[in-house]
């Protein structure tokens, strides 16, 4: 039985990928025919003679290759994830993963275990996924999942948007100190990049309640949601960070939360990208550089119109206008492409309204001095109205905002659905007809309270490349290496059995099963998943961000934390993860403004 | 000189802050409770188990530590239906591998969960639960209620760590901004503790929630459940108005709720309770997991298969049916035929026929000291003591996981840690099968 990294891969890492259609974005190469070269795990200009008799071949004529898949926003591992597996035993007894010589066994649908998650991302053609959300406290449980989680690199958010240390800095005005703070924070939990969720609204939440609006100060630490997203974006750009800061908007499916969205994304407006790494980048020609300061995401569930559910509709026509006027602001849409879900979030609040809403089983995890967390099963049917508008809505986001480069195809994984739902979702932006067949299925309102109905664009395979790849790990800042074939990037390779010559979007049921299964899966160099099944379980990584600063803040802050860590439980030598929690530690160097 | 920060390897509270000393023979021990401070002397005991041993013509004899390994695989590549017993008292680290060694025999495969805490968790799949971490309580809690369990005896320091007397943000006076209820048949200690003691009759939990849960919704429960509970039902107001009251109330059950009559359906009843409280203030719910590890096998088993406890991998692929695949019943049914202990005295704890069938079939024990499973063991493998001894995981009784290093090393040459074992272990496996 293969662990982590033990399997047998093919070889070498040495690959050519020949005669196949590519869809490179960052490169700019859209189906042009042409070959791809693998040395030891990272693309090459050519392979010699003698490399190419070492190197594995692959004939992928008529075929499409992308770079291998980028997921920048799924709830994969922690707490969390492991709460709705705890609460759903029903949600494994109807999906089982048998193990095979090679691989291990698993179970779960919406919450699967961590090996099927990883066996079922990679043949999907995906090869790095990033966790929305670390509870600090709690970062050693997500990181020792996220290190059983084979095939896939991996790197998780840090929550911060409720953190009383930030709460305070941010409200006395102690700008060094919480850069100091974020920068320390990301090394200590071995985590990625800044989420915001529901901002100065968690910690009302602490006391059973939330917040309303941007400019109503939270309980006690006198806050508001517009402080706290101004602040953290601040602290972003002048860390320079890899990822724009990640937000989850205050009143999440709520109806008419649109306004409040539309409103949080005007707040970073102002504020300089500022992106700042210090890393070997692999050739691209496109800038691989983010040029956004705020990255929202599962835009789906923040652009609700309407003030009731009875009078509800689509709100994203102001999003989607605001972001198409705008350069600052990249989504991901968070689709929902119906069927069985589990709602999670570090909204706690907002998974209470669902509970109230529905009556179904509801766990909820509060986290000292930090964050929060809520847990709901929940089912997306086609015959119900509200339903209908959400799956309309996930792609009016993506079909609407006409520059590919400032959106993001996700589920939020398992929340608007699981992540093995993505075929039919790149399916439905490609293909009108198949849009309209699911109009016929679902609840008129899909048609009468969108403006899918009218829409007629249908993505091409470069823009999935897009969306799916180059701008996920553009977004995310990690450009530098994945979602791009430029020469010295890592050797992830996706090929799906799709001939761009021949795609009919009307005969649109073959994409579907072409992107559920790619012909190979390639990670750094070696052919992992053929054919839907796992042939090789190779090395894996955990990414996380590495800060340089100035010492002379960090002390300071240091002081406050070990000040105010007497209202933890747990002791500050317990606080940090350990290396030994993460699958090859890779740390991204960044260096902080100088100030 | 004293080692600070040592973790304490005893109960579900999994404290932080021990500090000992050790030297010559001797340990001194800070900051733990008694139950704390007696485990943390079983370092230097004589009572230890300190050679691997086989047992030859009914005689556990002292063996060379590769016989040991090799003969505990052969039993268990040589079964065609083993049982693994991962027990709570060491890390998730070991208990990872034993779950991978299970999954590769095909195994049944549980943990202490299944004897203690198992029907909280079923509660939690039928119901959910609105938790939170120990601090939060420790911060805001002006409300606590002890339900079914005796915190000052099973988790003594759960009050004063966590709980009660802590000096939280919201609670700087400690245990002066706290109302304590404690619902129990039995005068504890803690009840004594207690502002309110709501003596109910043993096994009346399940109606007691269920009037609590009607008087919330502001009707009038039937008057018998006074007769029933022995609680008047102006007391279960009284109880209902505190709690709607109260800032931030938190609820720790123990065994008295899940394991009286009712079991899983008392935890769903509390669980429910506790749910339609946050729509009136916030209030959260929470076991006292008993051994220090016992969350983490729930929570490892979850994320590594699905489930929480009680897994079988017969067909391949895991399943979880409680009263089928669990150690008590797979025993009772005579559906195994090895078994693997560790770090748990199965048979001191289980029903007689079950614990009898244990002894017939051949069984490995890995424990620290001698015990009746020892005893009854075909190959015994000494424990190495985790968070004293070596590093690893636990998960305290909020599921946050904590990572410990010992203070010492392994007194063995033959292996590091439990982890090391069953690495070593699983290694002879996949060489014999
Ligand atoms: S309360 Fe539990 S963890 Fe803490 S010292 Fe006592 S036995 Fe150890
Ligand atoms: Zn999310």
């Amino acid at each position: 039985m293969a662990g982590n990294g033990n399997g047998n891969g093919n070889g070498n890492g040495t690959i050519a990928i020949k005669n196949g259609y590519v869809f490179d974005p960052l490169n700019e190469i859209d189906g042009e025919v042409m070959d791809v070269f693998i040395k030891n795990g990272k693309v090459v200009r050519e392979l010699t003679d003698s490399e190419m008799k070492d190197a594995k071949v692959i004939d992928a004529k008529g075929m499409t290759v992308m770079p291998g898949g980028v997921d920048s926003h799924s709830h994969i591992a922690g707490a969390k994830v492991n709460g709705g597996r705890m609460m759903r035993p029903e949600d494994s007894y109807k999906w089982n993963r048998k193990k095979t010589p090679l691989t291990h066994s698993g179970s779960g649908y919406t919450v699967p275990s961590v090996y099927k998650e990883g066996y079922e991302y990679s043949q999907m053609g995906y090869t790095t996924v990033f966790e929305a959300a670390v509870p600090p406290l709690e970062a050693r449980h997500t990181h020792e999942e996220m290190r059983s989680i084979p095939m896939l690199d991996t790197g998780g958010y840090l929550v911060l948007g409720n953190n009383w240390f930030i709460m305070r800095y941010l409200r006395d005005g102690e700008m060094d100190r919480a850069c100091a703070y974020v920068a320390w924070m990301m090394k200590t939990h071995r985590t990625y990049g800044i989420k915001c969720v529901n901002p100065a609204g968690v910690e009302n939440w602490g006391w059973g309640q939330n917040i309303g609006s941007l400019d109503e100060a939270n309980i006690h630490f006198e806050i508001t949601p517009r402080e706290v997203i101004e602040g953290l974006c601040e602290i972003n750009e002048r860390l320079g960070l890899p990822m724009a800061m990640h937000l989850h908007c205050n009143n999440l499916g709520q109806p008419g939360c649109f306004e409040i969205t539309k409103n949080s994304l005007k707040i970073p407006s102002q504020i300089k990208p500022n992106q700042n790494l210090d890393v070997e980048w692999a050739e691209t020609k496109v800038d691989p550089k983010r040029l956004e300061s705020v990255y929202l995401t599962h835009a789906q569930f923040n652009s609700f119109g309407g003030t009731s559910w009875g009078d509800f509709e689509s709100g994203t026509k102001d999003v989607i206008d605001y972001v198409n006027k705008t350069d600052h602001i990249v989504f991901d849409s968070g689709c929902v492409p119906f069927g069985e879900a589990t709602v999670m979030t570090g909204d706690g609040p907002a998974i209470h309204n669902l509970y109230a809403l529905t009556g179904n089983k509801w766990s909820n995890t509060d986290v000292e001095l930090e964050c929060g967390s809520g847990v709901l099963p929940f089912t997306y049917l086609k015959s119900n109205p509200i339903h209908s508008v959400q799956w309309a809505m996930g792609l009016e986001l993506l079909l609407l905002v006409k520059d590919t480069w400032k959106t993001i195809m996700t589920t939020d994984h398992p929340n608007g659905g699981t992540f093995t739902k993505y075929p039919l979702v790149m399916t439905w932006l490609m293909s009108q007809a198949s849009r309209n067949a699911t109009f016929d299925e679902c609840h008129a309102w899909a048609r009468d309270r969108s403006d899918l109905g009218a829409v007629d664009r249908e993505l091409s395979l470069y823009d999935i490349a897009i969306l799916t790849r180059a701008n996920t790990a553009r977004t995310v800042g990690i450009s530098h290496r994945k979602g791009s074939l430029g020469v010295g990037a890592d050797g992830d390779v996706t090929i799906y059995n799709i001939d761009p010559k021949s795609l009919n979007p009307r005969d649109y049921e073959g994409l579907i099963t072409a992107f559920g299964q790619a012909e190979y899966t390639i990670k750094d160099g070696e052919i992992v998943s053929r054919r839907g099944e796992i042939v090789a379980i190779p090395e894996k990584r955990t990414y996380y961000i590495d800060v340089a600063t100035k010492e002379a803040g960090t002390k300071d802050m240091l002081a406050d934390v070990k000040e105010w860590f007497k209202y933890y439980t747990l002791g500050f030598a317990h606080y940090p993860t350990p290396d030994n929690y993460l699958m090859n530690p890779t740390p991204i160097a960044v260096n902080a403004e100088e100030a | 000189m004293f080692t600070k920060n040592i973790i304490c390897p005893v109960c579900g509270g999994a404290c932080d802050d021990i500090q000992v000393e050790l030297g010559d023979g001797k340990i001194t021990v800070k900051n733990a409770c008694k139950m704390g401070n007696a485990k943390f002397q079983e370092v230097v005991s004589s009572h230890r188990l300190r050679d691997p041993m086989i047992k030859e013509n009914g005689e556990l004899k002292k063996a060379d530590w590769k016989d040991a390994i090799t003969k505990a695989a052969e039993i268990l590549t040589e079964a065609d239906r083993p049982l693994l017993f991962l027990g709570s008292e060491t890390s998730c680290e070991a208990q990872e591998i034993g779950l991978h060694i299970g999954e590769y025999l095909g195994a049944a495969v549980d943990s202490n969960a299944t004897i203690c805490h198992g029907p909280t968790v079923m509660g939690i799949q039928e119901a959910g639960i609105v938790g939170a971490t120990a601090g939060q309580s420790k911060n805001r809690t002006n409300l606590s209620i002890y339900w079914g369990c005796n915190a000052l005896e099973s988790m003594p320091r759960h009050m004063s760590r966590y709980g009660i007397f802590p000096r939280g943000y919201w609670t700087k006076r400690g245990r002066f901004d706290r109302t304590v209820i404690c619902v129990d048949p039995r005068k504890t200690p803690t009840a004594e503790a207690s502002d309110l003691h709501v003596q109910l009759n043993p096994n009346s939990d399940y109606e007691l929630f269920n009037a609590l849960s009607t008087i919330l919704n502001g009707k009038e429960p039937h008057p018998s459940v006074a007769g029933v509970t022995g609680v008047p039902v102006s007391v279960m107001k009284e109880m209902v108005e505190m709690m709607k009251a109260s800032n931030f109330g938190t609820v720790y059950v123990g065994l008295g709720v899940g394991s009286s009559y009712g079991k899983h359906r008392n935890v769903e009843a509390a669980l429910n309770f506790i749910k339609e409280m946050n729509n009136h203030t916030k209030f959260s719910i929470g076991a006292l997991r008993g051994h220090c590890n016992v969350a983490g096998f729930n929570q490892i088993a979850s994320y590594l298969y699905g489930y929480p406890f009680g897994l079988d991998f017969a067909k391949g692929y895991p399943r979880f049916n409680p009263g089928e695949y669990t150690m008590v019943d797979v025993l009772r049914d005579r559906d195994v035929d090895a078994a693997f202990v560790m770090c748990a005295d199965l048979v001191c704890h289980i029903p007689a026929d079950p614990a009898s069938y244990l002894c017939e079939i051949p069984l490995v024990c890995l424990d620290i000291a001698p015990c009746p499973t020892t005893i009854a063991s075909d190959v015994v493998l000494p424990g190495v003591i985790d968070a004293m001894e070596c590093s690893g995981t636990f998960y305290r009784l909020d599921n946050v996981p904590v990572y410990f290093e010992g203070f010492t090393d392994s007194p063995f040459s033959f292996t590091k840690s439990n982890e090391d074992t069953m690495h070593q272990l699983f290694d002879k496996i996949k060489k014999l099968a």
